[in-house]
């Protein structure tokens, strides 16, 4: 066992294209990090950014949706919104000092398992390089928890 | 105050402007009605009371208690804690206590920014000893304590437990008179009180259920400032490209603001059942933004995406401006938020 940091990555895989393709890189026995924990969702245009923020706040040190690419959404246009949700997102995130490595949008399709492998693989490496995000205890530590509220410095 | 028998209600002001208190006097006639049916136990706006008045009523002391303004120091903490323990109903009133409102905007930035802002990095500032406020300083007379200015902004219910949430910035009077009849029902006549931990005074639904302006299908191609467009008199707002936060806010207003050429400011909070009202702003006026289609190459697509979202000047600052305090984060990580 290394005590190297080991990032928790929230991901969020739409069951037509990317949950195939992470199935693809199974079957294939494609090797890449295990930081990844996927939860299969039925389009990447169901992830509302509450899951991302309820993600980031209850310890995951980076989240990553990941759809169809454009044109080829099982619900026509489902990743068409993903797309402006997450742009509009990811500058929201800036404003509140969150890397924009630790929250990623990846279009794989159901073939591409090693596209899917690469991108765990890199993002990874990415938010292992950032740090630790810890919201609770780093950010919040205490502040605007429930009661009662702890000392604050 | 005499022992009369009347029930007591207080409302005490913790990081506020002072509007709460005056749209509660500005129920008109009503006041006197409350006037006859409560003793006033503690209204620092409107009677000359002291926190030592407070603290000699026993426990429970206090029947209805109505605390504005958010937590933003160690004073405002602390009287909530009094309050509660001296209140048998206690009530964030306004939306700086039911979730942070204006205040909580500085969740945006942090505590030595803030700072800096006020006593140094300012035009109309002169303070060339860098003087700040200090908690405790010895002075010839002795020792001198300010409260401790908190990094960050909380909401009422994120210090102590609340019974009741009244909404608005400000609550609308005959909001505020609705709900004070309630209570004047079951102080006296024994009329169940709304479940505790209530949203009271407001509606459930967004507030484009009360809103008169006609709407049609939602195709935005980019959003404008208010002074960027002379809105049609009619036409849904949001669907003019004015940033409106009536889809993801309570209705319970009337839908002031939009009556009027205004987009929603959204001081009602999240609709029932919505936590966090600034990422579903968020999550609903990306998805009607109508740039972009499935035919296009993806780089192409980003791009017109890009341009549009771009066209929101300060996405956190508008869709959390009075929920910053209640969001699923509470602040930002860092000072770089400040915008």
């Amino acid at each position: 066992m290394s005590d190297q940091f080991e990032p928790v990555i929230v991901g969020f895989l739409c069951n037509w294209c990317s949950y195939r393709a992470a199935d693809l890189a199974g079957t294939a026995r494609i090797k890449y990090a295990p930081n990844l924990r996927i939860l299969r969702v039925m389009c990447s245009g169901r992830v509302d950014p509450q899951f991302v923020l309820q993600a980031l706040l209850n310890g995951a040190d980076g989240v990553l949706i990941a759809g169809c690419h454009p044109g080829e959404c099982h619900y026509v246009n489902g990743n068409i919104k993903t797309l402006r949700r997450f742009t509009l997102l990811r500058k929201t995130l800036e404003q509140w000092g969150i890397e924009p490595e630790r929250v990623q949008l990846l279009w794989a399709s159901a073939s591409e398992g090693t596209v899917l492998a690469a991108a765990v693989d890199r993002m990874t490496e990415q938010i292992r390089d950032l740090g630790p995000l810890r919201w609770s205890q780093k950010v919040l530590n205490g502040n605007g928890a429930a009661h009662p509220v702890a000392e604050e410095a | 105050m005499t022992e009369n028998g009347k029930p007591k209600l207080a409302m005490y002001w913790a990081s506020s402007c002072g509007g709460c208190e005056i749209s509660v006097l500005n129920i008109h006639e009503h006041i006197l009605k409350v006037d006859e049916v409560f003793d006033i136990a503690f209204f620092p706006c409107i009677a000359d009371f002291k926190v030592k008045d407070v603290e000699s009523y026993p426990d429970g002391y206090i029947d209805v208690c109505l605390f504005n303004g958010a937590i933003r120091n160690s004073e405002n903490e602390e009287m909530a804690h009094l309050l509660r323990k001296k209140s048998k109903v206690l009530v964030a009133f306004g939306s700086c206590a039911y979730e942070g409102s204006i205040p909580a905007l500085s969740n945006l930035t942090t505590k030595p920014a803030t700072l800096d802002t006020v006593y140094f990095d300012n035009p109309s500032i002169d303070n060339p000893d860098r003087v700040l406020p200090q908690i405790s300083s010895q002075v010839p007379e002795g020792n001198l304590t300010l409260p401790e200015f908190y990094n960050t902004v909380k909401s009422l219910d994120q210090v102590v437990d609340v019974d009741y949430y009244l909404p608005g910035c400000p609550p609308e009077p005959e909001q505020i008179w609705a709900v004070l009849q309630v209570v004047v029902g079951a102080l006296t006549e024994g009329q169940p009180l709304p479940p505790a931990g209530a949203v009271v005074g407001a509606g459930t639904t967004a507030l484009c259920d009360e809103c008169t302006r006609e709407k049609r299908e939602k195709t935005i191609e980019r959003f404008y400032r208010p002074y960027e467009i002379q809105p049609d008199p009619d036409q849904c707002l949001l669907e003019q490209g004015i940033v409106c936060l009536g889809i993801a806010t309570r209705s319970g207003c009337g839908a002031l603001c939009p009556s009027v050429g205004m987009g929603c400011r959204g001081c009602y909070g999240p609709p029932e059942g919505v936590y966090d009202q600034g990422a579903k702003m968020l999550s609903a006026i990306a998805s009607v933004l109508d740039v972009g289609d499935e035919s296009m190459e993806e780089a192409e697509l980003e791009s017109l995406i890009q341009d549009a979202v771009a066209t929101i000047a300060d996405p956190s600052g508008t869709f959390y401006r009075f929920s910053m305090a209640h969001s699923i984060l509470r602040r930002v990580k860092n000072g770089k938020g400040a915008a």
